[in-house]
């Protein structure tokens, strides 16, 4: 079957501010949030991915009220990550207006939650977040959490494979090795997850050019691109996007504009 | 302002619906009794899960009789996703379970394999494009947009109205169509989430409520 893929803006968070850093860390302070969501939604964006990227730091996610607001004014699915640590923490961002949640650190803790969100919310709800970094010796990905920065010892071909028999709808797949560094993404890793599984994988970190997202389509099988620097400093616009990927007769979603309105 | 009424039986997506509707203008009730329906003009019914809670909670609140009565009186309905499903007689989802027969039909699981035989991924989640069924959109929700525009969905199930008159819209989901909008005089439903649906979504809401003030007394 001829797979659509969707364009995913991937907006970090440290509260208050919207943030962009390199290999998930080396933070700067891009803009707000919520303005930068609202001009994706009218630029035709397919998704929304809100990471709150302290949120383990500190214990607990701190976007609810960046959810609500964002729900008000941007009518396309939102899926919202980062500290969300039990089935409470979930239901809180889910009534706040998220549509999905992505979930790390928590499930490598406790893989079970990944099965109570899907029960409650149905797969398709249920991201599983992968930070993945290549091994240097023995080759393959380990999976990290906390930004790239704590080992877990997880193979991530392996994790992945449990977490979707236990529920995962979708695998946001961010290679920290390659995140930030915008010169493509790490095509063999998202080859690796999709040739594995058969839910959607959102490859994230590395865009920089088109042709970048193109290879991670075509050689990577990649469903979805998750996009932050090249979108958040205008570099390349989603139109730009789209309509390359057409081009190359990769289908995309076309939306109708606001003028529409 | 347009008042339309919202079912209020603990459906999930209701705070989404409510707040696309209060984006295009409509002045919003949320009604959690069926007391609140009286003299209702418009409705829109959310619904997202599995079909046997949702048609279980509306009758524990008693919206089950008058829903039935406002159709058969003329009320503007716009039923959404599960919302939409309960709309028909009965679901095949879990077992068999009564709906409302408000438009007579079937909700069974989508196909697993398109025409050529490749596999279908269950369930259908993402954006896909809207063409005719066979009802004309002219005066209908559907009536200010193109064909082929793209709509969010997330659902296993789909319901097939008895009636082929009944069939407003299909969508594009591998090589196979399935039921995207179906309309039955002032009774709508639509499988897509309008309030997920970009601009689309939107415009297919104002219809909705400008369609409903158009009649207003």
């Amino acid at each position: 079957m001829k797979r659509k893929v969707r364009l995913i803006a991937r907006l970090d968070i440290k509260a208050p501010n919207l943030i962009k850093g390199i290999n998930l860390e080396g933070v700067r302070v891009v803009g707000d949030p919520h303005a930068f969501a609202a001009r994706y939604f009218h630029e035709g964006v397919d998704e929304i991915l809100y990471m709150d990227s302290v949120a383990t730091l500190y214990g607990r996610n701190n976007l609810t009220e960046l959810v609500r607001q964002t729900a008000n004014d941007v009518f396309v699915p939102m899926t919202v990550g980062g500290g969300l640590r039990s089935l409470a923490d979930v239901d809180e961002v889910m009534r706040a207006g998220a549509d999905k949640v992505s979930i790390n650190s928590a499930a490598i803790r406790r893989p079970e939650i990944l099965r109570e969100v899907s029960r409650r919310y149905g797969s398709q709800a249920m991201v599983l977040s992968v930070e993945a970094k290549r091994r240097r010796e023995e080759g393959g990905w380990e999976a990290y959490v906390d930004n790239g920065r704590e080992k877990t010892g997880l193979d991530v071909i392996e994790w992945v494979r449990q977490a979707v028999g236990l529920g995962v709808g979708e695998i946001l797949l961010t290679s920290v090795d390659k995140e930030g560094m915008r010169n493509g993404y790490d095509i063999e890793l998202v080859r690796a997850v999709s040739s594995t599984i058969d839910v959607p994988v959102i490859a994230s970190g590395g865009m920089g050019k088109l042709e970048d997202a193109a290879a991670v389509i075509e050689e990577g099988g990649a469903d979805a691109i998750a996009m932050a620097h090249v979108l958040h400093y205008k570099e390349i616009s989603l139109e730009e996007i789209r309509s390359y990927l057409a081009g190359r007769g990769i289908e995309v979603t076309v939306h109708d504009d606001a003028a529409h309105m | 302002m347009t008042m339309l009424h919202i079912c209020d039986y603990g459906s999930g997506n209701i705070h989404n619906v409510e707040r696309a509707l209060v984006r295009v203008g409509a002045e919003v009730r949320r009604c959690t009794s069926a007391e609140e329906l009286d003299n209702a003009r418009a409705i829109v019914i959310p619904g997202v899960g599995a079909f046997g809670d949702c048609i279980s909670a509306l009758r524990e609140r008693g919206f089950e009789d008058p829903i039935r009565e406002l159709a058969a009186s003329g009320t503007w309905i716009l039923g959404i996703c599960v919302g939409m499903q309960i709309l028909a007689t009965h679901s095949e989802e879990f077992g068999i379970h009564r709906g409302l027969d408000i438009i007579p039909g079937a909700v069974r699981m989508i196909p697993g394999k398109t025409p050529d035989g490749e596999s279908l991924k269950r369930p259908h989640v993402g954006w896909s494009n809207l063409h005719s069924g066979g009802a004309h959109w002219e005066g209908t929700p559907l009536e200010k947009i193109r064909q082929e525009s793209p709509v969010y969905f997330v659902h296993s199930y789909q319901l097939h109205p008895a009636d082929p008159n009944h069939l407003l819209a299909y969508a594009r989901y591998g090589g196979c169509d399935i039921v995207a909008a179906v309309r039955r005089g002032r009774i709508f439903g639509v499988q897509f989430h309008p309030e997920k649906s970009g601009f689309t979504g939107l415009k297919i809401l104002e219809t909705f409520v400008s369609l409903a003030a158009s009649t207003q007394t």
